[in-house]
């Protein structure tokens, strides 16, 4: 089973990478503000079932793929 | 013992590159630096650990959280909780906060450039072994070299460190957005700390500041202290 981790910056965390895209979008003429620059991760999961494969993406993100200090995540699976 | 230098085992992770620089600097103050490979599962014989600056792992994912799945990690973990004395330093912070050893998170800088130069650190606390060759209130210039410095901790965790008195040092003037100016942190037991700043590289008065050499004199005499045999007794009661 496939699995995408999306890992973003919580908010009110200060996020210089976010805001350094922002300044750049606006100075090519893009109207945008809030831009927040997160993380990707793709995986392969071997899981008998979606239940499972979710219980342990949801492990790996505890330990390792994100931190809860600064970070949130969203698990998807197809 | 007195006069024997005591052992302090220097950690190297892939991608580690002050690991040489704090082994001078522990020589030059009056230990015996142990280098010790990062896969090793077990320490040697040593009265304390230095986590050295660099980019382990290649700051991958987040700075210090692959290391600190480190085997030897878990040695140095075991080490500090029976009360071990452990000294983070840039990168090495960095892996203790990941390693949840020390409290808090290091974050890109607030500017985002690669901050490489002295800075003057106020010493809040000269209660830790670290900084007992401190005074508090004390002025220590010592350089930074780095792009993850900017420690972060929710309001509660930092109002809870500043009460237990937690934060050892803080920056004079804010050179990365760090929350409290906060350049030092300890456990609540006080014998891990951790900084940004490079103290083994101010240790000798060629490369203008020997401040540094004060916070690692404080590792190197409670090590020695801790490496008595009657201490060691104590500990292991």
């Amino acid at each position: 089973m496939k699995a995408t981790v999306l890992v973003r910056p919580k908010p009110g965390i200060l996020d210089p990478q976010g805001e350094a895209v922002e300044s750049s979008l606006r100075q090519l003429g893009f109207a945008v503000g809030d831009a927040r620059v997160g993380r990707v991760v793709d995986l392969e999961v071997e899981a008998s079932d979606e239940t499972a494969a979710r219980a342990e993406v949801e492990r790996m993100c505890q330990q390792l793929l994100a931190n809860p200090l600064i970070e949130s995540y969203e698990i998807e699976l197809r | 013992m007195s006069g024997s230098r005591p052992r302090i085992a220097v950690l190297t992770f892939p991608g580690s590159n002050d690991d040489r620089d704090a082994l001078h600097a522990l020589e030059l103050l009056g230990a015996s630096g142990v280098p010790v490979w990062h896969a090793q599962e077990r320490l040697p014989d040593v009265a304390g650990v230095v986590l050295p600056g660099g980019f382990s792992y290649g700051d991958y994912l987040r700075c210090g959280a692959i290391a600190r799945f480190s085997p030897a990690m878990k040695a140095v973990a075991e080490f500090a909780a029976e009360g071990g004395l452990v000294l983070g330093i840039c990168n090495g912070l960095q892996i203790l906060c990941e390693a949840g050893l020390l409290p808090g998170v290091l974050r890109p800088n607030e500017s985002l450039s690669f901050l490489c130069r002295d800075v003057v650190l106020r010493v809040e606390g000269a209660a830790t072994p670290f900084t007992s060759a401190c005074s508090t209130g004390q002025r220590l210039t010592i350089p930074i070299k780095h792009g993850e410095g900017c420690w972060f901790a929710d309001a509660a965790l930092l109002a809870e460190l500043e009460a237990k008195r937690q934060v050892v040092l803080r920056y004079e003037r804010n050179p990365n957005g760090s929350i409290g100016d906060v350049a030092a942190v300890c456990n609540e037991r006080g014998n891990v700390m951790g900084l940004m700043p490079h103290p083994e590289h101010a240790v000798d008065p060629l490369l203008g500041s020997t401040d540094g050499a004060l916070i690692l004199r404080g590792l190197v005499e409670a090590a020695r202290a801790a490496s008595h045999p009657l201490a060691t007794a104590a500990a292991r009661r």
